[in-house]
């Protein structure tokens, strides 16, 4: 059995001086928000506030300067991100393109690419978004059929990808296409390409979620093309590409963090002397935060000194995603309280933004299922 | 980790590997004292790591601690290996002599409080303590009584008090000492930093440890029965509700081993009190579910006393409800994170 191993980390020094530094840059950007516009968390998509990021050079810690980043550790850069997470900073805006478009450019991209795209994300200028889901393709990614085809000077591309947050609103897209069917070997004749959202022959239509709101939309190729300099890494190493990419969507400390409004709002509603039971309510969800947040910095530690904690990762995600999605139940189970959309107090209403919004966390960046076993993998049983 | 917790690990993990089978377990459930046990513990100097060399002990920190302890409780070593570290500690913080031999701690239940008296140069210990683990057949009891000049720790030899014996689910002994002007062989001032109360919060301590080690044995065990025990032509371990349900089990392993690492990183650092009501809810929880899911893993030979599951499981029962449940720890968590505010918690957990 391979045993996972979840080493206790602390932050160096210059890590916590640098938590001051974000600290007072978010008091200032974020001043007085109010807790139920917080609890969109990165969910808010905000140019203005990316661009301020962006001027601060926090977009892009760990990159290489010549490409405007700042190389600063991975630590510091976890550092910086749950404290976005906890003040519920509208990070939306570049996100995306800061977590996994970037640093997969940084990794398989061309250095006309590199050049090209990342002082701009680290400028806070361009939002990215995901293109791997297809109406018949969300767990079984292999099974992708929007088709890159050759032709003069780059790629024809037909088929759908489906559940595009904010290709409405972004600039590009890194996608998964099938560039070569090889049959009985659905992931190989896979390519990754970095894709212009306002490309003629790309039609965007908005999902709507359950809760009213437009974060998802389906993007259809029709006949698009894709200049091969667009194209990020050889062709038929999608596969591995885009796993990679997914270690770094899945490694980070939003997969505790989303409901932390909510949980902030708890304590504010229950006072400075809780009754018993409001007390161990509150006990309980603090044990668990504290602990999630051991397991999801030594994630961070293992990044930081060059390791693949897939399996760690997955472990956290799993764990967390599940503590997130418990937090509006919790809070239901304990007061006898309506929650709402834009009215009553804003403990209400942050209940009624999450409670809505929490099944998405067991399915976004890998569902509980595919998490499972991954892990099971991990412990030797397939 | 020192180069001492480096050593550690593997040493103690043979030793209990060696030494602690199946059959000694079960002799100590029928009242055998595991005495070729504590002498390879005493000799392998892993007995009292929190008492300095020159106090005869290993000189360590609560970070060497946590690797005996944890292994302790993954090979359920029938010895009250944890309350003789927590005791030793006491006794060297107290500036009293650390005899050999097993030591034991009370009182450990809420409520329940000894006194000391002075009679003449002697002080007398008197009261009630429940629950005492090894309370009969330990070398010597650590208490800590209060007396007129504030709370003092007192060195007790076997014997000086009535014993009345008890067990709990694994039957592990925790028995009920009671003291009539007992004499005892040490006591001090407890000092600034040492009440009652620090029984409980390091009691609890080492129990979130035991259960994380107790755990990591539970997902083991789980993993190598789901590959070997076939069904339906296959190991079951291939089925995905199997496989889901291990995977469930080994994220509360990882979440109440890195909670139980922390307490202890935590005691070495200054107060502790935040980080164990933390592992011990975090622990605790995990130890109920993760036995609910090994249980399951195992079908009906798991519920036999012949297979060792029980062995783990019915300590996880016991220890999680010892020196409080997560019932009682997380309402003094709840209550100390709610006096302070919500705009206090998160600079809170940053700091630890």
């Amino acid at each position: 059995m391979s045993v996972f191993h979840f080493e206790l980390r602390s932050l160096p020094p210059e890590a916590e001086a640098f938590r001051d530094e974000v600290r007072a840059f978010l008091r200032e950007a974020l001043g007085d928000r109010p807790s139920v516009r917080r609890a969109r968390s990165w969910g808010g998509f905000d140019p203005g506030f990316s661009r301020a990021m962006g001027a601060r050079g926090f977009i892009g810690l760990t990159w290489p300067k010549r490409y405007g980043g700042q190389e600063r550790s991975f630590l510091e850069r976890y550092v910086l991100l749950e404290e976005l997470l906890a003040a519920g900073a509208p990070a939306g805006a570049h996100w995306v393109a800061e977590r996994q478009s970037g640093p997969l450019l940084l990794r398989f991209g061309t250095e006309a690419q590199r050049e090209r795209f990342l002082p701009a994300i680290a400028r806070g200028e361009l939002s990215f978004a995901i293109g791997m889901s297809e109406p018949d393709s969300g767990s079984d990614l292999a099974s992708i059929r929007t088709r890159a085809v050759r032709t003069d000077g780059g790629y024809v591309v037909n088929g759908t990808k489906v559940w595009t947050s904010n290709a409405h609103r972004s600039q590009y897209a890194i996608a998964l296409f099938r560039t070569a069917v090889v049959p009985d070997k659905k992931h190989e004749g896979l390519s990754q390409f970095l894709v212009d959202l306002k490309s003629p022959g790309i039609a965007i239509r908005p999902i709507i979620n359950l809760a009213g709101s437009h974060d998802f939309n389906e993007v259809v190729f029709q006949d698009a093309f894709v200049p091969e300099d667009m194209r990020v890494g050889a062709e038929g190493d999608g596969w591995k590409q885009v796993t990679t990419e997914l270690a770094y969507e899945r490694s980070g400390p939003e997969r505790y963090l989303s409901s932390i409004a909510l949980v902030l709002e708890l304590i504010r509603a229950a006072g400075a002397s809780p009754d018993q039971r409001a007390a161990e309510v509150v006990g309980r969800l603090v044990a668990h935060l504290a602990t999630l947040r051991q397991m999801s910095l030594s994630v961070a530690g293992m990044l930081q000194a060059g390791q693949n904690p897939n399996l760690e990762a997955a472990v956290v995600k799993d764990v967390g995603t599940t503590f997130e999605q418990s937090i509006p139940e919790i809070v239901h189970a304990l007061l006898d309280l309506e929650p709402t959309i834009d009215s009553g107090s804003d403990l209400q209403q942050t209940l009624g933004y999450l409670v809505q919004r929490a099944p998405s966390f067991s399915l976004r960046g890998g569902t509980r299922e595919v998490l499972r076993g991954i892990i099971a993998r991990g412990l030797g049983l397939r | 980790m020192s180069e001492l917790s480096d050593l550690l690990g593997p040493t103690v993990t043979r030793l209990f590997g060696d030494l602690v089978t199946k059959e000694l377990i079960e002799a100590s459930e029928k009242g055998t004292w595991p005495d070729t046990l504590w002498r390879a513990l005493e000799e392998g100097g892993l007995t009292l790591p929190l008492v300095p060399e020159a106090a005869g002990g290993a000189g360590g920190a609560w970070a060497d601690a946590h690797v005996v302890v944890r292994a302790a409780g993954k090979h359920a070593a029938p010895v009250p290996l944890a309350e003789t570290i927590v005791g030793g500690w006491l006794l060297a913080q107290a500036g009293l002599e650390v005899p050999l031999g097993p030591l034991t701690l009370a009182p450990v239940r809420e409520g329940e409080r000894l006194t000391l008296a002075r009679a003449g140069t002697q002080w007398r210990l008197s009261g009630t303590a429940t629950g005492v683990p090894w309370g009969a057949a330990a070398g010597h009891l650590v208490a800590v009584a209060e007396s007129d000049g504030g709370a003092m720790v007192a060195l007790v030899a076997r014997g000086a008090g009535r014993v009345t014996p008890d067990r709990n689910l694994a039957l592990e002994p925790r028995d009920t000492l009671a003291f009539d002007g007992a004499a005892v062989a040490g006591a001090a001032p407890a000092g600034s930093r040492v009440s009652a109360e620090t029984l409980t919060v390091y009691g609890a301590m080492v129990r979130a440890a035991q259960m994380a080690g107790a755990l990591e044995s539970l997902l083991e065990q789980s993993v190598r029965y789901a590959t070997e025990r076939k069904q339906f032509g296959r190991p079951i371990g291939a089925f995905q509700a199997i496989q889901h349900n291990l995977a469930v089990l080994a994220g509360h392993v990882a979440a109440a081993g890195i909670a139980a690492e922390h307490a202890f990183r935590a005691a070495d650092r200054g107060d502790p009190t935040f980080e164990v009501a933390a592992a011990k809810v975090r622990a605790g929880e995990a130890a109920g579910l993760g036995a609910g899911i090994a249980h399951q893993a195992h079908g009906a030979i798991g519920f036999t006393y012949e297979h060792s599951l029980h062995f783990s499981t019915r300590r996880l029962w016991s220890w999680r409800a010892e020196f409080g449940s997560e019932s009682r720890w997380a309402m003094r968590l709840g209550r100390r994170v709610a006096a302070a505010g919500a705009d206090r918690l998160w600079t809170e957990l940053t700091a630890r």
